[in-house]
């Protein structure tokens, strides 16, 4: 009986504690800005803090990060919290208004811009680069072909030293090797990428696997993310992938010079990439949903692609609005310059002036959110 | 049936089918207001447990409510899967998980005996308590971490080593035929072996302590050897209770998803190779449900986890069936 007694006390201490919160409650609650401090504190049009949630791409993560936090030096009263979920989480999030933006890799499709309710733009804040790495030990430099890359990718081409490779590598020492295959084993806008140039340059790719985040690929062996891709490339010679260019740069794989459209080699650099932008800036179509593989002109890396922001062109709440306004405003330009040192290729001018009207072109409640300039 | 026995029996098998404990009680006649609060609260949690469990499978069956009607059971006997083309076929991930769970089992099974049987019976007290806490340790490392020790060193070490030695001398036989890569099932099975041999060890070693020493006693008296008296007198007892640690090794092979997708090579083919690469339904959906778009792949990915569920059920059930039909054979230490 004593136990009971015992468990009785302890049943009621429970509740007791339980219960407490009611009248403890309006005590939390006085400290919270009523709305009368609020007004004394700040004019009601601005708010002490504003906080924007966005959520997307990973790709553009550690640029979006060091925007956020010099962002935060130039207007203090603006908390942006970007969450780096994927490209998918970012368009099926900013279809159901659960964040302020949402960021892809890929331009949405057709498809996807049916769903929500409102129209959604896209503003490209960055370019990037896909690169092709390889291992081979003690060589660098070599040059692939579109075709090449192709045919390695489609398995046709099984050994290094192959005759229509060594034929844009007179230079260099082939090895006989096999040729060990690695693609990104998780869906990702740099497979997206990757998949739409093969796609581009070959109807035979096009026709058998397509482009797409998760494609079926005929050959190879799948790792998780690029940090999969290069480990697998740094711990198997004779092996060949994808990965992104800032993230070759970091673990020092070597990569390939590619073939562009104008037949010339080039090495993956951001002049290359911005040039790739620059040359297709004045065909890009009204929603400026555009790929740039396999761009015109003789200094574009074929293989770039822009990353965007997706934003409702009519925001809810005029305040954050305008503050989210101001922000993609001052990323496109002023923003810009952090881009480099971070692997990152800069906007073109000339797209940087479509995207000026994509912002103008932002309201709410019937008013445009950034003042004509 | 020695007494001692029967609580051993009853400990590790019978007690959830007989509430023997509340049946006493009332043939006392004193009802205990606290025994009863307790056991409303105990029976709350462990319904808690039950209809997670139901939520879980309803959520999963109505999420993957398009895939199913659209594919019906081709879905789990069909072996092409391409987002691009929005056609689903899961039967090579399927065969992946069971293929590569039970490879690790068939590793790490002898093994962990091996461990909790040295640990139980034989190693001297100053070895038994650290040893068993590193074994343990085992269990507590990120699976992260095992899938880029994985990467980084188990994948190039069957690359180099291991598998060309398996190819010369048993290159005769399909399982070791193929290009040696390193990563494939082979290096799936032997991370997932690494990573249940905790389990199975340390369970297996608490159950064999649990075992009265007048068994062993007795078997020492009749004259057996060390080796006679764990044969005799401790695995036979002990075998319910090692089975129940294979299970739970078992279960955590089957949905293990990180390390695996980091090794196991990723490819949706099947192949009687373990040197060719596989991947298994967790890691797919891992893999891929983050950046799907589209009804039809978020569907299909979701059923994915459906027959996981179903292959982790269908696998359980067919390990007890086993167990108990091994307790039923002659001279198996129940009888």
């Amino acid at each position: 009986m004593k136990n009971t007694r015992n468990l009785l006390v302890f049943m009621t201490l429970a509740l007791g504690c339980s219960g407490a919160p009611t009248p403890a409650e309006p005590a939390e609650g006085t400290p919270a800005p009523s709305p009368k401090e609020m007004a004394a504190a700040a004019p009601p049009e601005a708010p002490s803090n504003i906080a924007i949630e966005g959520a997307g791409a990973t790709f553009p993560f550690p640029l979006y990060s060091k925007w956020v936090a010099e962002y935060q030096k130039i207007d203090p009263r603006v908390r942006i919290n970007y969450q780096s979920i994927g490209s998918g989480g970012g368009v099926r999030q900013i279809t159901e208004r659960t964040v302020d933006f949402g960021a892809s890799d890929a331009p949405m499709s057709d498809e996807e811009l049916q769903k929500p309710k409102g129209k959604l733009l896209h503003i490209p804040t960055t370019l990037g680069a896909v690169v092709v790495s390889y291992n081979l030990p003690g060589i660098v430099g070599l040059k692939l072909s579109p075709a090449v890359i192709v045919s390695i990718f489609s398995g046709d081409i099984k050994t290094w030293n192959d005759r229509k490779i060594k034929a844009d590598n007179a230079d260099l020492k082939l090895p006989a090797d096999p040729i060990a295959v690695t693609y990104r084993s998780d869906g990702s806008g740099t497979t997206a990428v990757f998949t739409q140039y093969l796609s581009k340059i070959s109807p035979a790719w096009n026709e058998k696997v397509g482009a797409g985040k998760s494609v079926k690929f005929p050959v190879g062996l799948g790792a998780k993310g690029n940090e999969g891709v290069a480990g697998q490339l740094k711990t198997t010679p004779g092996s060949i992938g994808y990965i992104e260019l800032a993230y070759a740069k970091q673990t020092g794989l070597a990569y390939a010079s590619v073939k562009n459209q104008a037949g010339k080699f080039v090495e993956p650099a951001l002049e290359g990439i911005t040039a790739a932008a620059s040359s297709v800036a004045n065909n890009m179509p009204d929603d400026l949903r555009m790929s740039i593989v396999d761009a015109p002109g003789d200094a574009a890396y074929p293989i770039s692609a822009f990353t965007y922001v997706l934003v409702y062109d009519v925001q809810t709440d005029a305040t954050k609005g305008k503050a989210l306004a101001e922000f993609l405003w001052w990323a496109v330009h002023e923003g810009q310059a952090q881009g480099p040192a971070l692997n990152y290729a800069t906007l073109p001018p000339e797209l940087v002036a479509r995207v000026e009207q994509k912002l103008h072109s932002l309201t709410a409640g019937g008013q445009p959110l950034l003042s004509a300039k | 049936m020695s007494p001692a026995e029967q609580l051993i029996q009853t400990s590790t098998e019978r007690a959830p089918r007989t509430p023997s404990s509340g049946f006493r009680l009332r043939i006392v006649g004193e009802v205990n207001l606290g025994d009863r609060i307790f056991r409303i609260v105990t029976a709350t949690f462990a319904s808690g447990a039950v209809l997670t469990l139901a939520a879980m499978a309803i959520q999963m069956t109505r999420a993957s409510a398009l895939s199913l009607k659209r594919f019906g059971l081709s879905y789990a006997f069909t072996s092409n899967w391409d987002p691009v083309r929005d056609a689903y076929g899961a039967l090579p991930f399927v065969y992946g998980t069971v293929v590569s769970s039970l490879l690790a089992l068939l590793i790490a099974v002898p093994i962990a005996i091996g461990v909790a049987i040295y640990l139980a019976e034989l190693a001297p007290g100053f070895i038994r308590r650290p040893l068993g806490f590193l074994v343990e340790l085992l269990a507590a490392i990120p699976s992260v971490v095992y899938g880029l020790w994985g990467i980084f060193l188990l994948a190039p070490w069957l690359r180099d080593s291991v598998q060309p030695a398996l190819a010369k001398g048993l290159g005769f036989l399909p399982l070791f035929k193929g290009v040696p890569r390193g990563f494939g099932m082979l290096a799936g099975g032997l991370i997932l072996a690494i990573m249940i041999l905790p389990t199975i060890a340390s369970v297996a070693r608490d159950v064999m302590r649990a075992i009265p020493n007048t068994f062993r006693e007795a078997a020492l008296a009749l004259g057996a050897t060390r080796w006679e008296t764990v044969r005799t007198a401790v695995l036979p007892s002990a075998r319910s209770g090692i089975a129940s640690a294979i299970v739970l090794g078992l279960g955590r092979a089957l949905g293990e998803t990180m390390a695996v997708t980091m090794v196991i090579g990723n490819r949706g083919e099947i192949s009687s190779s373990l040197f060719a690469p596989s991947a298994t339904m967790a890691s797919v959906i891992a893999n891929e449900y983050t950046e799907a778009s589209g009804d039809l792949y978020l569907s299909a990915l979701s059923e994915l986890g459906l027959l996981l569920f179903a292959v982790t059920i269908v696998l359980n059930i067919l390990a007890r069936l086993l167990v108990s039909r091994m307790g039923r054979m002659p001279g198996a230490g129940r009888a």
